[in-house]
């Protein structure tokens, strides 16, 4: 089970243009835990979370997925550990059917006939879309692509969930939907997001980056109660943690 | 900008027709593809000249739009506004054919005017075919099918990949275009200098997205080779639906059925 353990070491990341996007950022992420990465626009978490799988390379640093360092001999590997889903469906779906699309990963990994059936429908009725198989991508709603590409990611039978901001653009319903639907999963799972309400609700642990570094890491509800932290890596509290706009009540 | 989106379902309804279901719609792609190609060079095939004997073969778009349950009136609006483009190809065929091949009453038609309506009969049919073939089968099973006839796949997949990014790329410039629109106050913008900045942001953003489809590619264990997925039979239906086509039209090829018509209604005449 060590291949669920995500380690960070002293990660930095810049930019051609020089610009320093991530420094110093070291954690560790063990078995099972659900982590959000939080942070104000340009903190770093989108290129952080590109390099738990080898999307971007680190300038220095090291990254080990369990007993595995992440190198270039090693990326098939950790790639199919680290499953991720990006923030745009629409740069993740790019088959011609929902089903093509939840066959792809599979089908690289060497699966055939019924073995990718099998695959492909556990995977889409894990995230309620069996019915969505034969469309298009495109013809797809907003809240149907996310949960398509969770699928995607998913038929690979990853052992670590990496998601970019998943209730983005998503309406109040298909976003409770999708909380409901990951709160199932037993994957380590990491977020990075601006919904501190379900990072709330899914998260045991928050890190907070701050220009490129990590301001706190801790337990997700002492790092919400501390509002000079907050404030300080432009932040706020969740809307569930403040007072009612009427009476001002907690 | 109402023209994109409208181009865009447009675009949609042809592949949801595509999802129908009919005898012509359950067959095999490849079916379909080899009878289409057949379709087509027979129809080519014949002499510059030739109006009458290219007549018959509307027989195979008639027959399919029936047995396929498919809008005929659709398919007709598509292939009229393609008539302009063909007219223009054919154009200069008048004024440099002047031979005089036909007599109506006193007026002389010149092989520039019959070249012209033979390349306009061939068009329309070759185009109609071809509509006739993404309607019944879908943009994808006919790649995938072209993949099979021995099309290279790099090629297969640039057209797959084109149609499926065709919808984003077509939101992403209505939505830019909306923007330029509405801050012009009703006039043409900042002109060419504005439109042409507004096309580089397309492709410097067409160019990002690229980079993020490659990346989810390489992130789902992606090394240069699609892996497709084929699930389709050639039976007897299908045998049966080649065969009988193919037939029709090397017969319409070979015979000038017109031409024995025209005997047959003068022998009933006498």
């Amino acid at each position: 089970m060590s291949h669920h353990i995500i380690e960070v070491t002293k990660l930095q990341h810049v930019y051609p243009d020089g610009t320093i996007a991530i420094k110093d950022v070291s954690f560790r992420i063990t078995h099972g835990e659900s982590v959000a990465i939080i942070g104000a626009n340009g903190a770093g978490k989108s290129t952080l979370l590109q390099h738990l799988n080898g999307s971007l390379n680190a300038t220095s640093g090291q990254i080990r997925i369990g007993d595995t360092q992440l190198t270039q001999g090693t990326l098939p590997n950790i790639r199919r550990t680290v499953g991720m889903v990006f923030q745009y469906p629409d740069d993740q779906l790019f088959m011609p059917t929902v089903f093509e699309d939840v066959a792809f990963g599979p089908l690289n990994l060497g699966l055939s006939g019924s073995e990718i059936e099998r695959c492909v429908t556990e995977a889409l009725e894990r995230v309620g879309a069996e019915h969505l198989r034969a469309k298009p991508p495109y013809h797809l709603s907003g809240g149907e692509k996310k949960r398509v590409a969770i699928a995607t990611v998913l038929a690979m039978s990853p052992d670590i969930l990496v998601m970019d901001e998943p209730t983005s653009g998503l309406d109040p319903f298909a976003r409770r939907q999708l909380i409901s639907l990951l709160r199932d999963f037993k994957h380590t799972k990491i977020f990075t997001s601006h919904d501190l309400d379900m990072v709330l609700d899914l998260c045991q642990r928050t890190i907070i980056l701050h220009e490129g570094t990590v301001m706190a890491d801790g337990p997700t509800s002492d790092i919400f109660r501390n509002e000079t932290l907050l404030s300080a890596c432009r932040l706020e509290k969740p809307f569930s943690m403040q007072g009612c706009p009427v009476c001002g009540r907690t | 900008m109402i023209s994109i989106n409208a181009a865009v379902i447009d675009l949609k309804r042809l592949d949801l027709l595509a999802n129908s279901n009919s005898l012509i719609h359950s067959l095999d792609a490849r079916a379909k593809v080899i009878v289409t190609f057949i379709f087509i060079v027979s129809v080519v095939s014949f002499g510059k000249y030739e109006c009458a004997r290219l007549l018959p073969f509307l027989i195979f778009p008639v027959v399919t739009i029936l047995l396929a349950n498919l809008p005929p009136l659709y398919f007709v609006r598509k292939i009229v506004l393609l008539c302009p483009f063909i007219l223009m190809v054919g154009l200069f065929n008048p004024v440099f054919d002047r031979t005089v091949l036909y007599h109506i009453g006193q007026i002389g038609i010149s092989g520039g005017w019959v070249s012209l309506a033979s390349l306009l009969i061939r068009s329309i049919l070759t185009i109609g075919a071809a509509f006739l073939l993404v309607g019944t089968t879908g943009f994808t099973a006919t790649c995938q099918t072209l993949e099979r006839v021995g099309i290279p796949q790099f090629f297969v997949v640039q057209l797959l990949f084109l149609h499926r990014y065709l919808f984003v790329l077509a939101d992403e410039t209505s939505r830019t275009s909306r923007a330029r629109e509405l801050r012009s106050c009703g006039k043409k913008g900042l002109g060419i200098s504005s439109f042409g900045s507004l096309v580089g942001h397309l492709l410097l953003r067409t160019w990002l997205r690229a980079e993020r489809i490659h990346t989810a590619m390489l992130a789902r264990g992606f090394t240069g080779q699609i892996h497709a997925l084929r699930q389709s039979h050639f039976g007897m239906y299908e045998l049966c639906f080649v065969l009988g086509w193919s037939l029709i039209f090397i017969s319409l090829r070979m015979l000038d059925i017109p031409d024995a018509l025209r005997t047959l209604a003068a022998g009933f005449a006498q």
